[in-house]
């Protein structure tokens, strides 16, 4: 079954939902989501959203750019840096002025809090000496990305947004450059539907799932990143996938480093604030990276916690910032401590462990969602991204918090508005021959597959790999076996059969699918990997520990090449005013 | 640990009815989620068990079910919380149709819920570079209300819902207050009109399934009884 609309947006997170909000009603614009809207991953995003508001003390978005750029280990590129930061003020205004509740001031005006790595000078006059954490994070209690997300999705029922929601995505469509729709599976049926689109934008979120412990969805499967991927396109810095130091323990559920914004302190076993060691002037406020490299040395130094089932951890302690402050400023977090953990916190510090979080990496695009083609910087014509599967760059090597639900809201609208003025002149390119045919050779393939492989166990064997030997500390002899053993699970996969072999609501089919796309997201963040011989944000090689400006001021480009191992080129950092300076906190 | 499940089971392409199915469910252990349990049937035991979930730790809203005769999150609950010496019975959210096994449609949910606009709606421009000011405690008096997942645990289990399929339900009253009281909104007399009749804010009989059920603990009667206050003293 044929569909057509000027704009389909794959993905109802706050990118997507963003972007469509962009869409004029002139053109007619289908959001297509495997869940319902406000399912999406970013309702679980709590402590923040950054911008130089400058509502507590004084801040300037220079102030917010150096940081996100020193943040990223000097991979980010700058020129987007800059448009987010400067951007950022205006783009939380316009959220409050459609209706987001933030947490207020004295004053009445939006509250900011402090949040890992966001400084600004100790001394005004020495701009790139001493730093001291800036309250910047804009909230709403520990639900930011929950209001946010709520009130997105608000905005697209007052603008009568058509969702397609439980459609699962299962091609793009790419055609001499040119990208013309999606192929799709209406869950609820199990019918095909081809969207026939004159733009298509992809928000399709993360891929978190490819780790054994994660903070994100079960939904976070790179659909997207894998679906480009396959079609031949690039992925770009695929192996910069960020460990947030503070998941639950053993559940990997996210404690938002609000919780260290708010006074929070980590500690080992011992009951030493570690973090002091390690960046002795922000402490437990340091970037993701530092933090979550600190935690596993702890561990490995045989300063952590043996938990029941032979897993360590560390503490977290909020107990210190009395109950006022934990009922009003944390609810959430210190809610999932109690309830999956018996943890009291306002009594007792909280056990966590680092959790596979964030892609810094993804769909390249330009400033304005525009995906491109190759390093060299073309694009292909009528394909935009934005949010977490797409790699603008602003978070290079290492994301700070609070700097993606930045990144969806200024991304998702700068990708809607340049859909917008192509739509003026676009035309719709004919589809070609059987467009559905792939989705059906697919479904059919793993419905009738009769080999004795089992989603569930490849699934469970490809998150240990990645957690094992594509973790936190890497090196080439782990990188090199995981490598060995994705090439087998991928051989696997081929023999794979699932139980549920009707139509209606087949998850049983879906996870087959999204295994698949997990396998993708995968093979690209590894091979990228083993290919980066440096240290670099949340990239860390034990066998290469220092950062080389030299040789790798240069984005990964990882493209398939079917039969044999991905090829890989590299597009360079644009540097505009930060120069590379050694990261110290 | 050996637990006990039994689930009530419904493919439209295969039964002519819901039925149960028991699952023996070796090796759990009670600090299991309700969710991880049904995973271990779905990935070891049964792939056709069908059930919708996504964040798994009680924030997404997608897998709300019925669990020993109480509306919850499978996420949300351990198996401690629950009488696991026992069989668990878990059916689909009641009151809606089942598309299939503890999969439900949500549509006419979702329909009631964007009957009461749920959206600010302003006539007054806002000041072009700044946010509108609005007093923290202002602020604060919204964030049990904005905390509502759309689980749509509270509407399914309210009795009200049960005998009159046009109740609006206690899912999109919470909506309701949260922008009639929202004092930067300027249209909150349209809404309470929309919520001003038998199948609104009138037809809920403050049963309180609804506070009981809520996994998010919001007190969603006293904040219908706040609409009914409003609108009792609302002027012509």
């Amino acid at each position: 079954m044929i569909k057509t609309y000027d704009v389909v947006i794959i993905g109802a997170g706050g990118a997507g939902l963003r972007a469509a909000v962009e869409i004029p009603k002139e053109y007619s614009c289908a959001v297509i989501s495997k869940v319902f809207p406000p399912r999406s991953h970013t309702g679980t995003a709590q402590g923040g959203v950054c911008a130089a508001l400058g509502n507590m003390e004084e801040d300037s978005w220079e102030n917010h750019a150096f940081d996100t750029v020193k943040g990223s280990d000097y991979l980010g590129d700058q020129d987007a840096i800059e448009v987010m930061c400067q951007d950022a003020v205006r783009a939380i205004i316009e959220l409050e002025h459609m209706g987001m509740p933030f947490s207020r001031n004295e004053d009445g005006k939006i509250a900011q809090r402090k949040f890992g790595g966001h400084t600004k000078p100790a001394d005004p006059a020495d701009p790139y000496g001493k730093r001291i954490p800036v309250m910047r994070s804009c909230y709403s209690a520990d639900r930011t990305g929950h209001v946010m997300l709520q009130t997105l999705f608000e905005n697209c029922i007052k603008n009568q947004v058509n969702f397609f929601s439980e459609y699962f995505v299962t091609q793009l469509l790419v055609e001499n450059g040119v990208c013309n729709g999606v192929v799709a599976i209406d869950i609820s049926t199990g019918e095909i539907h081809t969207f026939h689109a004159r733009a298509v934008v992809f928000a399709t979120g993360g891929y978190g799932r490819a780790f054994q412990i994660t903070s994100n969805a079960h939904v976070g499967t790179g659909d997207g990143t894998s679906l480009v991927y396959k079609v031949g396109l690039p992925l770009e810095d695929m192996e910069f996938f960020q460990f947030h130091p503070t998941g639950l323990w053993r559940l990997g559920i996210l404690v938002s480093e609000a919780a260290r914004g708010e006074g929070g302190i980590l500690k080992n076993k011992d009951g030493e604030r570690f973090m002091q060691r390690y960046a002795p002037t922000v402490m437990d406020l340091a970037p993701r990276d530092m933090v979550s490299r600190a935690i596993i040395t702890e561990i490995r130094e045989g300063r952590g916690i043996r938990g029941s089932d032979g897993t360590d951890y560390v503490l977290l302690d909020v107990s210190h910032l009395g109950k006022k402050v934990i009922d009003e400023k944390l609810p959430e977090i210190t809610g999932f401590a109690r309830t999956y953990l018996g943890v009291e916190p306002t009594k007792e510090p909280i056990p966590i462990q680092p959790t596979a979080h964030y892609a810094m990496g993804g769909i390249p695009t330009d400033i304005d969602g525009r995906v491109l083609a190759n390093e060299k910087g073309d694009i292909i014509k009528g394909f935009y991204a934005a949010g977490e599967c797409a790699c603008v760059s602003v978070h290079g090597g290492n994301r700070l918090g609070t700097n993606s639900l930045l990144d969806i809201i200024v991304f998702g609208r700068r990708s809607g508005k340049a859909v917008t003025e192509y739509l003026k002149t676009a035309e719709f390119t004919p589809l070609s021959g059987d467009a559905e045919e792939q989705t059906k050779k697919q479904i059919e393939f793993i419905k009738t597959g009769t080999g004795n492989e089992n989603v569930t166990k490849i699934r469970t064997e490809l998150q240990v790999m990645m957690m094992n030997k594509c973790g936190v500390f890497r090196n080439e002899k782990e990188l090199n076996e995981g490598i060995e053993e994705l090439k087998q699970l991928k051989e696997r996969y081929k023999n794979i059969s699932i139980q549920d072999k009707g139509n209606i609501f087949n998850t049983d089919l879906m996870e087959a699918i999204e295994l698949g796309n997990l396998l993708d997201s995968a093979e690209a963040t590894i091979y990228s990997a083993a290919d980066r011989k440096e240290s670099r944000g949340a990239h860390t090689r034990e066998d290469h520990p220092k950062r080389d400006d030299e040789n790798w001021m240069k984005h990964t480009f990882i493209t398939k090449d079917n039969g044999s191992d991905p090829k890989i080129t590299y597009k360079p950092v644009v540097v505009t005013r930060y120069k590379p300076m050694e990261r110290k906190y | 640990m050996d637990l006990s499940v039994k689930i009530l089971r419904y493919n439209p392409e295969k039964d002519s009815k819901p039925y149960f199915q028991e699952y023996k469910v070796p090796g759990v252990s009670e600090d299991w989620r309700l969710l991880d349990v049904l995973h271990e049937i779905k990935w070891k035991i049964d792939g056709t068990l069908t059930f919708r979930r996504s964040c798994a730790h009680g924030i997404c809203g997608s897998d709300g079910m019925r669990v020993n005769g109480k509306n919850r999150l499978a996420c949300s609950i351990l198996l401690k919380d629950l009488n696991y010496k026992k069989t668990i019975t878990i059916e689909p959210l009641p009151a809606m149709p089942i598309i299939k096994d503890l999969v439900v449609d949500m549509t006419s949910f979702f329909q009631k819920y964007e009957v009461i606009k749920p959206y600010l709606i302003t006539k007054t421009p806002p000041p072009p570079d700044s946010e509108r000011l609005q007093s923290n405690e202002d602020a604060e008096k919204l964030f049990e209300s904005a905390k509502c997942i759309l689980c749509a645990c509270c509407t399914t289990s309210c009795p009200s819902t049960w005998t009159n399929d046009n109740y609006i339900g206690p899912a999109a009253l919470l909506k309701t207050y949260r922008f009639v009281f929202d004092t930067r909104d300027e249209a909150p007399d349209e809404r309470l009109d929309i919520i001003d009749n038998p199948d609104g804010v009138w037809r809920c009989h403050t049963i309180f399934n609804c506070i009981e059920t809520c996994p998010k603990e919001i007190n969603i009667t006293w904040h219908i009884s706040q609409l009914k206050t409003r609108l009792a003293s609302r002027e012509f």
